[in-house]
């Protein structure tokens, strides 16, 4: 386990947190809610191709930096920090991963180096119910002479609003809740019979449903073996989990630094309300839960990079940490600012609306801790 | 290159010297009733351990960073590393359990002189002194530097007067570290540092016995106590910047070992008990989902909290040092062993809520024991309350009301 960057990786950092800080601070994010681009922004797309971010997990030999998994994190703890609307989690982490561990010699060649330079965007779509279930998946693919017919419908796809590319997992062979039997496709946006509805979603991100309607693939673009998808579909996921939490980690942080600096400048009764006691030891309990998932984000990441074989446990015990994190200090933020914290015009609501979309995107704290349950043998 | 080299000529050594030296029961796991505090109360039930602290102490291993001149295995950290990966390996028993070793010996290094240094860290290495902690007083738990035992300046040696309690194994202690007032015109300026004979004329040591029907505290009397001069560490009326340091020494040590757990004590695991008591559904899952997930919390919980006195150490070796991270570490700590303690009792069902004699599982009554002993935790070496008050203004930088 390394819990301390390397140079490249301390780089990679603190490039991350400034092109954040400067390019993408949270009044960005209110700019694209507030012209209705619904978390789409190409022009930072652009930005994000040509520093590289969409490269960091992608191969060598598919024009990628190949830095891993803790520089990933890096990446994604930056954009956390300010609630950034961007693709890396399903394109630079999700899609090079599915691709990567997964695809043939021929979809790697074609998609890989378009991820790593931003050029296509993708997005997995797994969930068909409200709540993470990855096992349940009832979307038909049906086999149709050279390829697949699929029919079914995915819900609140991140990304699935602007991607140019889905990743669909569809069943090829037994019911709802197995593991064998789930089949990874890949389906390019404009293919016949898929139809996105846009959401607006409270987190200003957007999202979309997706309905597929006899859409046909082609056998060339199943990922992984037909049935056994589960066995890429799994690792990916954990890599977005990991990834996503060390999102969280920058989230929780900067709500953290926001409701600090307000203890140290309201004034109340004449005192600085972070002279108070009771503020003062919830600060200090919130301050102590950091440092925990940091320790158990840096974890993670770096089970994926050695690799460890216990990246399953450690990918639930980031997520569901950092679950819980964002949602008392999102809270917490919210409170310590008093009614302020109620307004629009102040940035405690947006920590707040994005932490509950965190929570709920690969599997909240309770679905994490049943899995470790069930990892662990009880 | 030549560096690494050197260390596995040393990993091969210490793994010689191990094969020769470590007695077999010290290879098997910890006994309650064998741990080895030393001093000359000691009495050794497992032969073997008085061995092996001797082999251990020889050396300098039981405290494997202290410079050698005093007795230390004087090793740099890597090669302390070395020595700990070898020891894990083959499963050794600590050799020395000790105060001394984990508290007063690292702040004497930092604020004694030459010669107090070769006079009390030899004996702490070998453990042949056990020390004791003369803190609280009955007017200062929290407000440690609210204390009022008196230290007179009689010429050519301090009289000391009044009376300490939580002293950890006073009753048992050769020597005791102890802080004492100086001046009473002011607070935290008028604290001074002393160490003496707990044989000494006028040392009274009382046990107190706790919920849990063990007794490892006393109260602590002193009545005319005579203190050399030369036994003042630092100068006089500074004892409080000492007290401080010991303080964090204390809280990573207590932090580090997590409270030591329930291991080697023959108490099986939360999810074990509930496992047993309550049962699993058909896919394996404890019968009851909302302990279940009470279980998964706190494991997940104990889980974060290894990783970050991992991450603590790792960023120590990169250029840290033992500090805020400590009164982090000990609220955790209290937390969770607390949790895990309540959930040993609560996955016994009736079971663990038996005292003594016959009828229950003799696991089920240590458990029971350790989770009265364990509500200590939020309390000794600085309450949790007050480790947040340090973390909320020492790491935080929030002030106190104006």
């Amino acid at each position: 386990m390394a819990f301390v960057l390397s140079e490249d990786q301390q780089m990679l950092r603190d490039t991350a947190i400034s092109f954040a800080r400067d390019e993408l601070p949270v009044s960005h994010l209110r700019g694209l809610r507030d012209s209705g681009a619904n978390g789409v922004d190409q022009e930072t797309r652009q930005k994000l191709a040509e520093l590289g971010f969409f490269g960091v997990l992608v191969p060598e030999e598919y024009d990628g930096v190949a830095m891993g998994m803790v520089a990933m994190g890096q990446v994604m703890e930056a954009q956390g920090r300010t609630l950034a609307a961007t693709p890396l989690l399903q394109t630079a982490v999700l899609g090079a991963s599915l691709i990567d561990l997964g695809g043939s010699e021929a979809l790697k060649a074609n998609w890989l180096p378009k991820i790593a330079s931003g050029e296509v965007t993708t997005a997995l779509a797994v969930d068909e119910g409200t709540h993470h279930a990855p096992l349940n998946v009832a979307t038909e693919a049906e086999r149709n002479g050279q390829g697949y017919t699929l029919n079914g419908a995915k819900r609140f796809v991140p990304d699935g609003h602007h991607a140019d590319v889905f990743i669909i997992a569809a069943r090829t062979f037994g019911e709802s809740g197995q593991t064998h039997g789930i089949t990874l496709f890949l389906v390019p946006r404009e293919a016949d019979g898929m139809s996105v509805q846009e959401l607006v979603t409270v987190d200003s991100h957007g999202a979309a449903h997706l309905t597929l309607d006899g859409v046909t693939v082609s056998e060339a673009n199943v990922i992984g073996a037909v049935d056994a998808g589960w066995d890429v579909l799994e690792p990916a996921l954990d890599r977005g989990r990991i990834a996503l939490a060390a999102e969280m980690l920058g989230s929780a942080q900067a709500a953290f630094e926001m409701t600090l600096d307000y203890l140290q400048t309201r004034k109340q009764f004449g005192q600085l309300i972070g002279s108070y006691q009771s503020l003062q030891h919830r600060a200090a309990k919130m301050y102590t839960d950091l440092e925990l998932v940091r320790s158990c984000v840096g974890a993670a990441l770096s089970a994926v990079d050695e690799p460890r074989n216990d990246i399953a446990d450690l990918a639930s015990l980031a997520k569901a940490q950092a679950s819980e994190l964002v949602h008392l200090v999102s809270n917490e933020t919210v409170q310590m600012h008093g009614g302020i914290g109620m307004t629009d015009e102040h940035d405690s609501g947006l920590y707040m609306k994005r932490a509950r979309v965190q929570e709920a995107l690969l599997g909240g704290a309770s679905y994490h801790r049943d899995r470790y349950g069930v990892l662990n043998g009880f | 290159m030549a560096e690494q080299d050197d260390l596995t000529a040393f990993r091969t050594d210490v793994r010689d010297w191990l094969v020769e030296n470590c007695p077999p029961s010290m290879r098997t796991p910890l006994k309650d009733d064998e741990i080895v505090w030393g001093g000359t109360t000691e009495k050794f039930k497992n032969p073997e351990s008085k061995l092996w602290l001797e082999r251990m102490g020889a050396k300098g291993w039981t405290s494997p960073e202290w410079p050698a001149e005093y007795g230390g295995g004087g090793l740099n950290k890597p090669q302390a590393r070395v020595l700990q990966q070898e020891l894990r390996r083959i499963k050794a028993r600590p050799a020395l359990f000790s105060f001394g070793l984990w508290m007063f010996g690292p702040a004497l290094l930092e604020f004694g002189n030459e010669a107090q240094k070769k006079r009390y860290i030899p004996d702490i290495l070998n453990g042949r002194t056990r020390w004791c902690q003369g803190y609280s007083e009955p007017g200062a738990g929290s407000d440690l530097a609210g204390l009022q035992t008196k230290c007179e300046d009689k010429g050519d040696h301090w009289l000391i007067n009044g009376q300490k309690v939580w002293t950890s194994y006073a009753d048992q202690a050769d020597w005791i570290f102890c802080l004492v007032r100086t001046d009473t015109s002011v607070k935290h300026g008028g604290i001074s540092f002393l160490v003496f004979d707990m044989r000494s004329e006028g040392v009274e040591a009382r046990p107190i016995k706790l919920i849990s029907g063990s007794s490892p505290f006393c109260e602590t009397f002193f009545s005319d106590v005579k203190v050399p001069k030369d036994q003042l560490v630092g100068e006089k009326n500074a004892g409080w910047t000492i007290a401080k340091r010991l303080l964090q020494f204390e809280r990573s040590s207590i932090s580090a070992g997590g409270f030591g757990g329930t291991g080697g004590s023959g108490i099986l695991s939360p999810q074990d008990y509930a496992k047993q008591h309550v049962g699993v559904d058909a896919s394996g899952r404890i019968a009851d989902g909302d302990l279940r997930a009470r279980i998964a919390d706190h494991m997940m919980y104990a889980k974060a909290f290894g990783l970050t006195v991992q991450r603590a150490g790792e960023e120590a070796k990169a250029g840290g040092e033992v500090g805020h991270t400590a009164s982090i570490m000990k609220y955790v700590a209290a937390k969770m062993n607390q949790d895990r303690c309540e959930l040993l009792v609560e996955t016994l069902g009736t079971d663990g809520l038996g005292w003594e004699g016959e009828g229950m599982a003799p696991d089920a009554q240590k458990a029971t024991r350790s989770w009265l002993r364990s509500k200590g935790n939020s309390i000794e070496g600085g309450t949790s309350e007050i480790n947040l008050n340090v973390v909320a203004k020492r790491v935080l930088g929030l002030r106190e009301h104006q």
